[in-house]
C-alpha cells in the first residue's frame, strides 16, 4: 500500500451510468476505485442503486454509460461467465437437482480441471466452511445457514479473486447473521480476496467492512471507513442512515475558526463544527450522536454553550440507558448514557440541561 | 368430503349421497365406453356384441384370433410401423421446438410474448379439419404434402402447443438466478441451458413429450389430408377398418393402444416423480 501507482485500482468505476427505460437513471455518475484484497460494502436503502452496481460488475447488467475496469483492463464487453468473479446470491441459488459436492464442483468442471484435482478443491472448499461431511446431501436438506455456507464456498472454490456478496444474511436470524458475519470477513482477510458485498443492515456494513459506500438516489453520498462514517457524515443523509442521530434545525450566524454558530429555530444559540455550511444566513441541519451528549455540567467545557431540556421518557435497556427529551421543539431527541454505578436515572418531567462538544455537533445541509 | 357430520340435516344427507352417485355416473359414462371393447375384442365371433357364450364365461367364446390377425395382416402391421415412425419422430420436433418456444417465451423482454404464445398454441384451439385443410393446402404448395417428412411437421405443429404449456408452467417456479450463478461460475449459455435448465425443467418436458406423442398416435383427421397411402398410420387404418370391413380386429388394436398409453403414462409420471425427487421437491 506504500506506492500508491495504478496497480491500486483493482476495481474501478469511471462515470458509470445505468438507466433500465431510457429515462431515469437509476445509477448517476458512480466513481469509485477499490484497491485489491479490500472489503468494500456498497450500503443503502431499496432502490438506491447499489445492487444495480453489483450487477454490472458481474456482467448481468451493462452500464449505459461509462467504463468499469477490473485489474486495468475494460471489461463493459465481457460476458459474465468470462469474468471469472465469484457470486454469492441473497436466495443462495444453489442447484437443487445437485449434490453439495456437485455444486462445488461445477465451476471446476466448466474450467475442465481434473478429477482428483476438483476432489482436492472441493474438499478443501468445503472444509473452510466446516462443512466437510455434508458433500452427498441435497440443498434441500440443508438449514438456511448450511446452504449460506456452502453458497460462500462455491463462489470461493475455483479462487477467484474478487467476490460479489448480495445480501447474503438477509434470511438468517440475528444470531447466525452475527456469526457469519465475522466467518465471512475472517475468511476474506484470510485469503486476500477483494470483497464487494451489498446490504441495506447498516450494523452489517459496519463491523464487515475496510470502507463503506453509501448510496442515495444513484449516488454514492459518501465513501469511507466505518468509523469515519459514523462520526464523521459528510452530509444529512448519511448522518441520518448511518446509526442514531439527533438532528436540529436552525441558521449560520457566523463561521469563526472552524466553529459555526447557529441560531436554532426557536431562538437559542448553539456552538457547531461546520461541515457543508460555508456563510452565515445558510439553512442547516444540525447533527448530534445520541452517546455524545452530556448532561452533567461537570463534564462539559467552560463557556460551553447549553440547551433546556425537558425528560419525556426513560427507557432501561439493560446495558443503556434511553432518554428521550424535547429539545428546541424537539420531542424526539435522544440521549444515551451507559449503565454506570454512578449514572442518574432521569424522571420524566424534570428540566436538565444539555451539551456537547463542538466537534461533535455537525451543521450539514438543510 | 370426510364423513358426515352428527349435526348434518337430512337435505345435506341426501346431498352427500347423491353426490356420490352423481360422481359415480360421470365416472362410468367417461371409462365404459373404454372398457367394454376390452372383453369384446376377445370374441371368438366376428361380431361386436357379447355372443351368449361369452356372457356365460364359457371359453369357447374367447380366442385370440383378432390379435393373430392384427399381427398377421399386412396392412395393419405396416400401419403400426408407420405410427411407430412417425409419432416418436414428431414428438422429438415438438419437444424441441416447444421448449424452445417456451424458455424463449418466458424471457420478459421479448416483444409481443402473448400474441406470439396465442399463435403457437393456436393448433389447439382451432376445429382440427380446419387445421387439417389448411395444412393440405400449403404443404402441396411447397411438397410436402403426401410425405413422411410432412406428415411428422403437422403432427409436430399440433404437439408443440402441449409442450409449450407444460414447459412454460414448469418455468414459472425455475429460479433466474441458478442461471445467473452458473454464468458467474464460467459456464457458457450453453452449458448453462443443458446443466442447469433442463434437468430442472425436464419434468414438463417429458409431461409434454408424453402429449405430443399420444396427439401423434391418435391424430386421424391431419394424417388424412397430409398423408398419402404410404404414411397410412394406424388410427387411420382403424378408420378405414370400421367403415369398410367392420373388422373387430380393431377391438383388438383399441386393446392394445390402451394398454399401451396407461404403460406410458405411468412411466412418464414415474419419470417425473423421480426427477422432481431430484430437483429437492416433494412430487406434486
Amino acid at each position: 500500500m506504500a506506492d500508491a501507482s495504478n496497480t491500486d485500482a483493482f476495481v474501478e468505476f469511471e462515470r458509470v451510468q445505468k438507466s433500465y427505460d431510457g429515462e431515469n437513471l437509476v445509477v448517476k455518475d458512480l466513481n469509485l476505485i477499490m484497491p485489491k484484497g479490500e472489503f468494500l460494502t456498497m450500503l443503502g436503502p431499496s432502490g438506491s442503486g447499489k445492487t444495480t452496481c453489483l450487477m454490472m460488475l458481474a456482467g448481468f447488467e451493462t452500464a449505459t454509460h461509462g467504463d468499469i475496469r477490473l485489474g486495468g483492463t475494460s471489461i463493459n464487453n465481457i460476458p459474465p461467465h468470462k469474468r471469472g468473479i465469484g457470486m454469492v446470491f441473497q436466495n443462495y441459488a444453489l442447484f437443487p437437482h445437485m449434490t453439495i459436492a456437485e455444486n462445488l464442483s461445477f465451476p471446476l468442471e466448466v474450467r475442465k480441471m481434473g478429477k482428483s484435482e476438483r476432489e482436492a478443491k472441493v474438499k478443501r472448499a468445503l472444509d473452510m466452511v466446516e462443512m466437510g461431511a455434508f458433500g452427498g446431501r441435497r440443498p434441500s436438506q440443508l438449514s438456511g445457514g448450511q446452504q449460506q455456507r456452502i453458497a460462500l464456498a462455491r463462489a470461493l472454490v475455483f479462487e477467484p479473486e474478487l467476490v460479489l456478496m448480495d445480501e447474503p444474511l438477509g434470511a438468517l436470524d440475528k444470531q447466525l447473521r452475527e456469526k457469519m458475519q465475522f466467518e465471512i470477513t475472517h475468511l476474506a482477510h484470510r485469503l486476500g480476496i477483494t470483497v464487494v458485498y451489498v446490504t441495506h443492515d447498516q450494523t452489517e456494513a459496519l463491523t464487515m467492512s475496510d470502507r463503506v459506500a453509501v448510496f442515495e438516489d444513484g449516488r454514492i453520498q459518501q465513501l469511507a471507513p466505518p468509523d469515519k462514517l459514523y462520526e464523521e457524515p459528510q452530509n444529512s443523509f448519511v448522518a441520518q442512515f448511518i446509526g442514531e442521530n439527533n438532528t436540529l434545525e436552525g441558521t449560520v450566524k457566523e463561521i469563526n475558526n472552524g466553529v459555526a454558530l447557529v441560531q436554532l429555530d426557536d431562538g437559542e444559540l448553539i456552538d457547531c463544527k461546520p461541515v457543508n455550511v460555508s456563510k452565515p444566513g445558510e439553512r442547516t441541519r444540525v447533527s448530534i450522536r445520541p452517546e455524545r451528549v452530556e448532561y452533567n455540567k461537570e463534564r462539559l467545557s467552560e463557556g460551553a454553550h447549553t440547551l433546556k431540556a425537558e425528560v419525556l421518557e426513560f427507557i432501561y435497556m439493560g446495558d443503556i440507558f434511553r432518554t428521550r427529551l424535547r429539545v428546541a421543539g424537539n420531542d424526539e431527541f435522544i440521549i444515551k448514557t451507559r449503565n454506570a454505578p454512578d449514572q442518574v436515572r432521569l424522571k420524566p418531567g424534570t428540566q436538565i440541561e444539555i451539551g456537547w462538544l463542538p466537534e461533535d455537533c455537525r451543521a450539514l445541509d438543510a | 368430503m370426510s364423513a358426515l357430520p352428527p349435526y348434518a340435516t337430512t337435505g345435506q344427507r341426501v346431498w352427500y349421497y347423491s353426490f356420490r352417485v352423481i360422481c359415480g355416473l360421470i365416472f362410468f359414462f367417461l371409462i365404459a365406453p373404454i372398457v367394454v371393447i376390452i372383453p369384446l375384442s376377445f370374441n371368438a365371433q366376428d361380431f361386436f356384441t357379447f355372443t351368449p357364450e361369452m356372457l356365460r364365461l364359457d371359453p369357447e367364446g374367447f380366442s385370440l384370433k383378432h390379435y393373430r390377425d392384427f399381427f398377421s395382416n399386412d396392412s395393419w402391421q405396416s400401419s403400426m410401423w408407420n405410427s411407430l415412425k412417425i409419432a416418436p419422430m414428431a414428438t422429438i420436433v415438438s419437444v424441441t421446438f416447444g421448449t424452445l418456444a417456451a424458455i424463449g417465451l418466458s424471457q420478459p423482454h421479448v416483444p409481443f410474448r402473448r400474441a406470439i404464445m396465442a399463435i403457437l398454441i393456436s393448433p389447439m384451439i382451432v376445429p382440427l379439419i380446419i387445421s387439417a385443410a389448411g395444412m393440405y393446402f400449403f404443404y402441396s404448395r411447397i411438397g410436402l404434402q403426401g410425405t413422411y417428412f410432412g406428415v411428422v411437421l403437422a403432427h409436430a405443429a399440433l404437439g408443440i402447443p402441449f409442450v409449450i404449456i407444460t414447459v412454460t408452467a414448469t418455468l414459472v417456479g425455475f429460479d433466474r438466478s441458478l442461471t445467473r450463478a452458473a454464468a458467474n461460475m464460467g459456464a457458457d449459455p450453453v452449458t448453462t441451458f443443458f446443466r442447469i435448465q433442463m434437468p430442472l425443467i425436464l419434468p414438463g418436458v417429458i409431461s409434454g413429450g408424453l402429449f405430443a406423442f399420444i396427439t401423434s398416435f391418435d391424430e386421424v383427421v391431419v394424417v388424412l389430408f397430409v398423408g398419402s397411402a404410404g404414411q397410412k398410420t394406424l388410427p387411420w387404418q382403424m378408420f378405414i377398418g370400421l367403415r369398410e370391413q367392420i373388422s373387430p380386429t380393431i377391438l383388438a388394436v383399441a386393446t392394445i393402444l390402451v394398454a399401451i398409453s396407461i404403460m406410458l403414462l405411468a412411466t412418464v409420471e414415474m419419470l417425473r416423480r423421480r426427477s422432481e425427487r431430484l430437483r429437492g421437491m416433494s412430487p406434486s
